[in-house]
């Protein structure tokens, strides 16, 4: 699936003039950007700032009230369902069932996307091998730390081969080594040539991205590679460039 | 369609790992048996009767020792004026009072013909009508006995009614409830259930993960549906098994009618749960909802009280519940044994229930917000 297309220039995700309005209030407010193939873009910014928003009009999950968007070069308006085929998809809240083993989860997903079940008991014995699960298997995912469910949560995002990955603050309540294990995820997963999508809170991991925005009352103030931004601002962590953009806000409103 | 049977195997698991919901299943029928068609009953016993004899004779006594003979009346006081027995009534000591007027028995031997007269506490409509019956039969009784005619005061006398009853001879007050709370019995494990189901996936969040997923929406909706709707098979085979055995209700009809009729129904109902729960956010508002409703169906099927007797705008309405028209149909096949093309128009309403919810229900489910 990855060697589909060799050209890692190829743009995967084309936003322009994104605009989601609730009533009065603009929650995404004509944004702008693209991501190739294979890049990690960590979308950042703080509580309310529209970054879940524009990941649901991404993700087929909420209408637009203007602009364009394609993903993996489906249209958000009208070819969502083409778009789900082709995106994994992990959210903030919990997704899998915690009443179901590991295996079950799988298998229900893959059942969804379509894998046979071949495919999906080869699939699901190569994934636990990956992540070291295997004595898992048929543990009920209540019983699971969370660091190992999001990690499975991920794989299991992945599971369908999708071009692209959203993740919505997939690291939030995990510790600093589950952290590290699942960036290694990401790395490994951005290297096959699959574009990550990703929100985050921790400025650490901004900086493990290829591109950054930033986004502040619904805009993207921020754009770039890590260290452009870092140049940009004057500062030399991401965490001082993400304060600097909130300070500027909160002067001005 | 290849997907499919993956979710359906997930939500059977999902039910069968639910521990509130397998003892429900299996403990709700009998309870419900047991308890509404034994206790939920329309025979009054125990009549508590406050006796006025002016008269003092044996004629007067000889009506009360026969009434108490029944078992239905007992004597809680001897009030020796009308004043006093009706005190009785107001405080609720006596549910009826007889009053004997002075010379009640010359006047029988004299004439033939004498007066008595009967108060009841109708606060409960129901009840004192079916005291009254059993009131009057009993004078019935003792006037062909004393070869006289007792007239009751405000009750027309001199036609006399033989009663012939079809399908329920004994008139077996259980005979005539168990269609009915098996009915109830399905709705209830079908709405319940089937309302908590698509919300409880909004609830804990995997709603969303499904919804970025290629799933159908029909798919989704059929696959919640399919495993509720085995389920309440299977409770309905499970509550006519527990009726026969412990009830001895008898079946007259066709055991493979009423399953034809119930998968039809179920699919009404289940729509029904389904559309509530894709309505709500949250597991108590879709049970509310689902109560609200519950309890506007039961009152208007016909279980409790006729439809008959309700009035017009009220038998209208309940022409839109599909309740009454599976109860309609578990009596006719249940007990009178009747055929398909007996209760066809029933059948009509049962598909075009299910045909019109159903699809109300895949449409609500959005997958995608406005």
């Amino acid at each position: 699936m990855a060697a589909k297309d060799s050209s890692t220039e190829r743009v995967v995700i084309d936003v322009r003039d994104l605009t989601r309005r609730f009533g009065d209030f603009t929650a995404v407010d004509s944004i702008s950007f693209s991501v190739k193939r294979g890049e990690i873009l960590g979308f950042l910014g703080a509580n309310g700032a529209g970054k879940t928003t524009a990941i649901r009009m991404l993700t087929g999950l909420l209408e637009p009230s203007s602009g364009d968007a394609t993903v993996a070069g489906f249209d958000v308006y009208r070819q969502r369902e083409a778009i789900k085929k082709n995106i994994g998809y992990m959210s903030q809240k919990f997704s899998l069932y915690e009443d179901l083993t590991v295996f079950e989860n799988i298998r229900f997903y893959g059942g969804v996307y379509g894998l046979t079940r071949a495919t999906i008991k080869s699939k699901s014995d190569e994934l636990l091998e990956r992540l070291g699960l295997q004595h898992a298997r048929d543990h009920r995912i209540s019983g699971l730390p969370l660091g190992w469910r999001q990690k499975l949560a991920f794989s299991v995002a992945l599971l369908h081969e999708p071009e692209i990955v959203f993740l919505d603050e997939p690291t939030g309540g995990v510790d600093p080594v589950t952290r590290r294990q699942f960036w290694d995820l990401i790395y490994e997963t951005a290297a096959n040539g699959v574009t990550v999508f990703a929100t985050t809170h921790y400025m650490d991991e901004a900086e493990y991205c290829d591109r950054v925005s930033i986004m502040v009352d619904g805009r993207i103030e921020a754009y770039g590679t890590p260290n452009a931004l870092k140049n940009q601002f004057e500062v030399s962590s991401m965490d001082d460039v993400f304060i600097r953009l909130a300070r500027s806000t909160s002067q001005s409103s | 369609m290849r997907t499919l049977p993956f979710i359906l195997q997930k939500e059977f698991l999902q039910i069968f790992r639910n521990r509130s919901l397998l003892p429900i299943i299996f403990v709700l029928p009998i309870v419900q048996l047991v308890i509404l068609s034994n206790a939920a009953t329309f025979e009054v016993k125990n009549v508590r009767m406050s006796v006025v004899d002016e008269d003092q004779t044996e004629a007067s006594r000889g009506l009360v020792r026969k009434m108490q003979a029944t078992g239905y009346f007992s004597v809680v006081a001897n009030s020796p004026t009308a004043d006093q027995g009706a005190d009785l009534l107001l405080s609720t000591a006596a549910s009826m009072v007889i009053h004997f007027p002075l010379h009640f028995e010359r006047d029988l031997r004299r004439s033939g013909t004498a007066r008595v007269q009967m108060i009841f506490d109708a606060q409960d409509g129901a009840k004192a009508g079916v005291s009254q019956a059993y009131a009057s039969s009993v004078v019935v009784d003792y006037s062909r006995e004393l070869g006289a005619n007792i007239v009751l005061d405000g009750i027309p006398a001199g036609i006399d009614v033989i009663p012939v009853n079809w399908f329920n001879a004994e008139q077996r007050y259980t005979t005539f409830m168990v269609p009915g709370i098996l009915v109830l019995l399905v709705t209830i494990v079908g709405m319940f259930i089937s309302a908590m189901n698509i919300v409880r996936e909004k609830e804990i969040g995997t709603i969303e993960q499904l919804n970025v997923t290629p799933i159908t929406k029909s798919q989704f909706v059929i696959g919640k549906l399919m495993p509720l709707w085995v389920i309440g098979l299977f409770e309905l085979a499970f509550g006519l098994i527990v009726a026969k055995l412990l009830f001895d209700v008898p079946m007259v009809g066709s055991i493979p009618l009423v399953f034809a009729m119930a998968a039809v129904y179920l699919v009404a109902m289940l729509g029904f749960g389904l559309w509530l729960s894709t309505m709500t956010d949250t597991q108590q508002q879709a049970m509310f909802l689902a109560w609200f409703f519950m309890v506007i169906f039961i009152l208007m099927s016909g279980l409790f009280t006729p439809i008959e007797s309700m009035p017009h705008w009220a038998q209208n309405i309940a022409e839109l519940n599909p309740l009454a028209h599976f109860i309609r149909i578990m009596r006719r096949v249940l007990l009178m044994g009747a055929d398909f093309s007996a209760i066809r128009t029933e059948f009509y309403w049962l598909v075009g229930f299910a045909m019109t919810i159903l699809p109300m229900a895949v449409r609500q489910y959005r997958k995608v917000s406005h």
